[in-house]
């Protein structure tokens, strides 16, 4: 069975690992499994827009560096921001010889990265290589009634030339989710930035933003909202939780776009959320009474 | 060793001819140098002696144990007698071992940018940018894997150019591997249970008691193990 090269990310490692199962489960169920990278390291979090600060984009370099040993010229991922970064990276090093030729003279520990290393995105992946029809003929728990509102963010859109899709206007996720029979509720905050990492340093910026997303699709109907970041995710969490407390309880969940997608392919969802643990972590997480999620 | 042929080399800027053949730790206290901190084991184990040195003509810093590596004609050298890096306070059994318990104890491994600086650095040649990297995922029994023979000699801290304090970070993910991941041995059940049990009291009490001169001649009288064929 072929296989696709694969980049996790830390997020899906760790805050985001219904993430990662649930788009294991769905590849694995069109007959294109995911294999994980070798020796991966974090793709640089965010590209940097400094023209001559090519150490940050070392990270990057890297991650191609290991797609280029397995001699694949493709890299799938699935959070948004390390989509964004590697994309990025890739497309400049494509066009910027001299950048490249820089950064392998720092890298001498590895070989030289050549270039053209392809960097998808999931949903992309979706779209060209296994299309609607048959992820249409796959489904068999179709989403009949279930409303869906698809949340983009940022970094799969923007800048233009790294979008999945049209930026201004997407609907990759829209057909993704129409193909499994959900019905898909159109709201205008789809492309709206969530806040990112204000969260950290100026967290109600990150929640008055999300808190906009939530209500607007909640006010067309939808019953959850479709994310595809980590960090989205965490930040409608983060609002939705607050929202409820303070009494308005907008009526929807918040889910990564694979959870929908693994449900409709028979995926039991609540066995992705809360998968066993290895042994040795139920053992300390005995003792010190923590929770996994 | 080559008898009598000396070679030369630069301690801090300044030439000297020491014998061929010794280590760079030899080397400097042949030259007059005196190590109070920084000497350690002597023996490639213990990591206090980590030193970095220039051959002749190169560009590149290299690293070493000074207790180890041999001088070279040409060799420029120095003296690091210790790291100060932080190192974060914690008791094992109060800690929340989620994935992020790392990151919350060492937050700048965040600041990792993948250059393998560290990495270069390794005196035991191990891969420490791969288990900063698997720290920053919170892939403990990972780091635990790929730190284990580490010495704590802190040159991977001192390159760095994001202020990790690699070793440090390392040390906690093993002792929380140890702590989740390993089998409690039997015997050391078997002689807690005793010794909670007071099967030794008597013989502590004997000792306690015994005058100087029944405890050298215990001593003397004891029984000694036979050391392995390979010898010590």
């Amino acid at each position: 069975m072929n296989a696709i090269p694969y980049f996790p990310g830390c997020s899906l490692k760790d805050s985001a690992k219904p993430f990662e199962r649930s788009a294991l489960f769905v590849m694995e169920r069109l007959g294109l499994p995911l294999r994980e990278l070798d020796r991966w390291n974090c793709c640089g979090t965010v590209f940097s827009l400094t023209e001559d600060d090519l150490m940050h984009h070392i990270a990057s370099v890297r991650n191609l560096i290991r797609v280029q040993e397995t001699g694949a010229t493709e890299l799938v991922t699935l959070c948004a921001m390390c989509y964004n970064t590697l994309a990025r990276v890739a497309r400049r090093l494509d066009r910027e010889k001299e950048a490249l030729a820089k950064i392998n003279a720092f890298m001498d520990e590895e070989q030289d990265y050549k270039g053209g290393v392809k960097v998808e995105h999931l949903l992309g992946v979706l779209q060209r290589r296994i299309g609607w029809e048959a992820l249409a003929e796959a489904t068999s728990n179709p989403l009949d009634g279930l409303h869906v509102a698809c949340y983009y963010g940022c970094t799969l859109l923007r800048p233009k030339d790294v979008s999945v899709d049209d930026s201004e206007r997407p609907k990759v996720m829209e057909d993704a989710f129409e193909a499994v029979g959900a019905s898909v509720v159109r709201f205008p905050f789809a492309t709206e930035c969530c806040g990112t990492y204000q969260v950290v340093d100026r967290p109600e910026i990150s929640l008055e933003r999300s808190a906009r997303v939530l209500r607007s699709a909640a006010r067309s109907g939808a019953d959850v909202i479709a994310t595809a970041c980590p960090l989205c995710q965490h930040n409608l969490e983060r609002a939705s939780d607050i929202l409820k407390r303070s009494g308005e309880s907008p009526p929807l969940r918040i889910a990564y776009f694979t959870e929908l997608l693994a449900a409709a392919l028979g995926a039991d969802p609540d066995a992705l959320r809360n998968q066993p643990q290895p042994e040795a972590t139920m053992h300390v997480t005995a003792k010190g009474g923590a929770e996994h999620g | 060793m080559d008898e009598g042929k000396m070679t030369r080399i630069f301690i801090m800027g300044k030439a000297y001819d020491v014998p061929a053949g010794i280590t760079i730790m030899d080397a400097m206290e042949y030259a007059g140098y005196r190590f109070v901190r920084g000497a350690g084991c002597r023996s490639g184990f213990c990591g206090a002696c980590g030193t970095v040195y220039r051959k002749e003509g190169e560009y590149r810093l290299e690293f070493a144990l000074a207790c180890q590596e041999m001088v070279e004609e040409g060799m420029h050298l120095t003296q690091l007698p210790f790291t100060p890096a932080p190192r974060a306070a914690y008791h094992l059994d109060d800690l929340d071992p989620r994935e992020n318990v790392l990151l919350q104890h060492y937050p700048e491994i965040a600041r990792c940018v993948s250059c393998n600086t560290c990495t270069k650095a390794c005196p035991q040649d191990l891969e420490v940018m791969d288990y900063v990297q698997a720290a920053l995922r919170g892939d403990i029994a990972r780091v635990a894997e790929l730190s284990f023979d580490c010495i704590q000699c802190g040159l991977c801290s001192m390159r760095c150019p994001a202020d990790i304090k690699h070793y440090h970070m390392a040390q906690m993910a093993r002792r929380l591997h140890g702590l989740s991941a390993s089998r409690e041995p039997e015997h050391l059940t078997t002689r807690l249970r005793e010794i909670a049990a007071g099967t030794y009291e008597a013989q502590l009490d004997a000792l306690v008691a015994a005058s100087v001169v029944e405890l050298k001649a215990q001593y003397a009288a004891r029984e000694i193990e036979t050391e392995s064929e390979e010898g010590s």
